[in-house]
């Protein structure tokens, strides 16, 4: 039985390009007035100033009860502007969502908090924001003060909360808040891996007991983990919808800037100089499970092919692969040989299981004697490494750069025999 | 954010159960009201003893100044304190619940982009704290009437009356600001400046007689305030002071229209507010 139906939604916003910062001053305002006025020109600056922006075009979806609903897509693909209009923070443009059932939302962890309160009386004050009724608060108080775990703090303004103790307390009023639809957003990039666990299991919960749930996350993983059907966003329009790995391949495979090839076929406008010129750099990954995106079990192979110019000359290879922020990850290099005229190719590979989740740079140098640089091919190409997780119900950013597989045991080393 | 169990959201889709759902969330507004109220002393050493020193320090001032220096009569049989404290009481009343209801939407702009609740609650609440105050330097007052031994009025059933009419004044221009300040931040300096120059402009420092007779007495008593501060003074302090029956109805009618006009626009500009918080 659906939940939620949503018709034809739209959501227009007027972008106006003449005021960058914010709201316009009353200045602004008057000035362009006594502008008009004394122009006499029948201008149409009014339309050339405005542009729309449809940050929703005609979605319709239903959602049935008990479904957890995973939202994907990049930044401003509209889902926060549904997410808005769910929670009736703003009105659609056009067309129109029936809701049955109580629908509470969390877009941001601790809403209305006001630092010099107390967490007691920020709990009954974000309550009432959230829509909890007194008695409500009051019956699960001591259950939300155990969540968050601030007993001790509990008559302390929260402005003397460490950030986890506040995301915690404010994540722990929502999760008590019983309603028969929760809309979540983004909750999860913030607080500690411990925390992230409780939240993530408090929301698994909440879809068990036949709740439904939304969901808006760039952590995949977590979609993957708690959502059984997904959305996909772009450019305001809901592009695919249907099972959760579905969705999430479709949209990894879309969603990355990667290049994984360059290649010139003409000596004479390939990249380099009278010595040497590049005519291809190439990646190839071994796909794994029929699935077409390098994850951290993928083995990557990269494959450089230049142009020798200088009969005779002595060279090797240096690779380095940078992480997305510029920090050096490793520095490897060929031996040196020597080459005649013609096309010299290089091959490296590297493992799966070895670099963690995130996005790579690749650059080249082309090194003559072991010494002199010919030619340093910069950020020549970029590729994301997926995250994948295996026996694992943990899903925060796994850290370092990279995540080998080790070994790493452990194992009983004694028994302590009870009496 | 939580509603009742089904509903249809559409454009315009909220107008209709708009009044209900305030009155739904009346326990939400009885907490922003009480987290205003606390949160007003906070890390302050003199605390609540701000509420009573402020009324105390502007009225010596203004005696000083007025009455001793520029020498402005009060009306026969009244004291210049009571009069000026009177005047001031219900004035600070007014000028308080004005600003704070101009800012409330901006203040609590956290609010209107992450959750749902009728707008109106937000400038509603932010009434509680100026009554408080109010209460404080009404009970001030009534201390220097003993003091002065200034017999009480039976004119003072009719308080409520002029105390109503002041909220309702005090909302009718909160809301219109309340609306410009999310959109033009200008108002925000602006509000300072005209409760200053207000003060002067209603009489709390003098008597309204003093306008008697004059070009422009007529504009004078369209000020709605006008005729709530010479009726306030007139309900504690007796037939003795100035009050004009008649300037009631034209208060009244003023009053009311100024709300009814503020309360439209609120309601016409309210949903844009998130664009502009």
């Amino acid at each position: 039985m659906p939940v939620i139906v949503a018709e034809d939604i739209s959501k227009k916003y007027i972008i106006d390009h003449q005021r960058k910062n914010g709201s316009p001053s009353l200045r602004d305002i008057v000035t362009e007035k006594v502008d008009k006025m004394f122009s006499r020109k029948q201008d149409n600056s009014d339309f050339a100033e405005k542009e729309e922006f449809w940050a929703l075009r005609d979605v319709n979806f239903s959602i049935d009860q008990g479904d957890r609903i995973g939202i994907v897509g990049h930044n401003g693909a509209g889902k926060s502007t549904l997410l808005k209009i769910l929670s009736r923070i703003t009105e659609p443009t056009t067309g129109q969502i029936k809701i049955d059932g109580r629908i509470a939302s969390l877009l941001e962890v601790g809403t209305g908090f006001h630092p010099e309160l107390t967490g007691r009386e920020n709990i009954f004050l974000n309550g009432a924001i959230l829509g909890m009724a007194k008695s409500e608060i009051r019956q699960s108080f001591d259950a939300i003060v155990d969540f968050a775990g601030v007993e001790k703090f509990l008559d302390t303004p929260v402005k003397r909360y460490s950030s986890g103790m506040y995301v915690r307390l404010g994540f722990a009023i929502a999760a008590h808040l019983n309603p028969e639809i929760l809309i979540v957003d983004e909750v999860l990039a913030v607080g500690d891996t411990e925390f992230q666990k409780k939240c993530l299991g408090k929301m698994r919960d909440v879809s068990e007991s036949g709740r439904t749930l939304i969901f808006v996350s760039h952590n995949l993983t977590a979609i993957q983990a708690l959502c059984n059907k997904s959305f996909y966003f772009e450019k305001g329009m809901l592009i695919d919808q249907g099972e959760t790995t579905h969705i999430v391949t479709n949209y990894l495979s879309k969603v990355s800037h990667k290049t994984l090839e360059k290649h010139w076929d003409n000596i004479e406008s390939a990249p380099g100089n009278d010595q040497v010129r590049v005519k291809r750099f190439k990646l190839f990954p071994e796909y794994q499970d029929d699935l077409n995106h390098i994850d951290v079990r993928t083995p990557i192979n990269f494959q450089f092919e230049f142009w020798n110019l200088v009969e005779g000359a002595s060279l090797n290879l240096s690779m380095h692969l940078y992480t997305f922020t510029g920090e050096c990850i490793f520095n490897v290099g060929t031996q040196a040989e020597t080459f005649s005229k013609g096309l010299v190719s290089g091959v490296c590979e590297i493992p799966g299981h070895f670099l963690n989740d995130g996005s790579y740079v690749v650059s080249m140098m082309i090194v003559k004697d072991t010494s002199t640089v010919l030619y340093n091919m910069e950020e020549a190409l970029i590729f994301d490494i997926e995250d994948y997780r295996e026996n694992v119900t943990w899903y925060g950013k796994w850290p370092g750069y990279i995540r080998p597989q080790l070994n790493f045991s452990i194992r009983q080393t004694e028994h302590v025999v009870n009496d | 954010m939580a509603t009742q169990h089904t509903i249809t959201i559409k454009a315009g889709g909220s107008e209709k159960d708009y009044w209900k759902d305030l009155w739904l969330n009346r326990q939400l507004l009885w907490i922003l009201s009480k987290r205003d109220i606390s949160v007003r002393y906070k890390q302050t050493l003199l605390g609540v003893a701000w509420s009573v020193l402020r009324p105390i320090m502007t009225m010596t001032v203004m005696v000083f100044v007025f009455s001793y220096l520029a020498k402005i009569k009060s009306d026969p049989g009244v004291p210049y304190p009571l009069m000026v404290l009177s005047g001031l009481t219900i004035w600070t009343f007014f000028a308080n619940t004005f600003t704070q209801i101009s800012n409330s939407i901006l203040i609590n702009g956290n609010l209107v982009s992450k959750v749902y609740f009728p707008r109106l609650l937000m400038p509603l609440s932010s009434i509680a704290v100026g009554f408080v105050d109010f209460l404080i330097a009404f009970g001030i007052f009534m201390v220097m009437t003993l003091f002065f031994k200034h017999p009480i009025s039976w004119n003072i059933v009719f308080l409520p009356c002029f105390i109503l009419l002041t909220f309702i004044t005090s909302l009718g221009f909160g809301l219109f600001f309340a609306v410009l300040n999310v959109r033009f931040r200008d108002i925000g300096q602006l509000i300072p400046f005209l409760v200053q120059v207000g003060m002067y402009a209603v009489p709390v420092a003098y008597s309204s007689t003093l306008a008697k007779g004059t070009w422009f007495e007529k504009y004078y008593n369209l000020n709605p305030l006008v005729g709530i501060i010479d009726g306030f003074r007139w309900c504690l302090l007796g037939d003795k002071a100035y009050f004009n029956p008649q300037s009631l109805y034209s208060t009244t009618i003023i009053s009311f229209s100024i709300l009814i006009l503020s309360l439209i626009y609120f309601r016409k500009k309210e949903k844009t507010f998130v664009d502009h918080i």
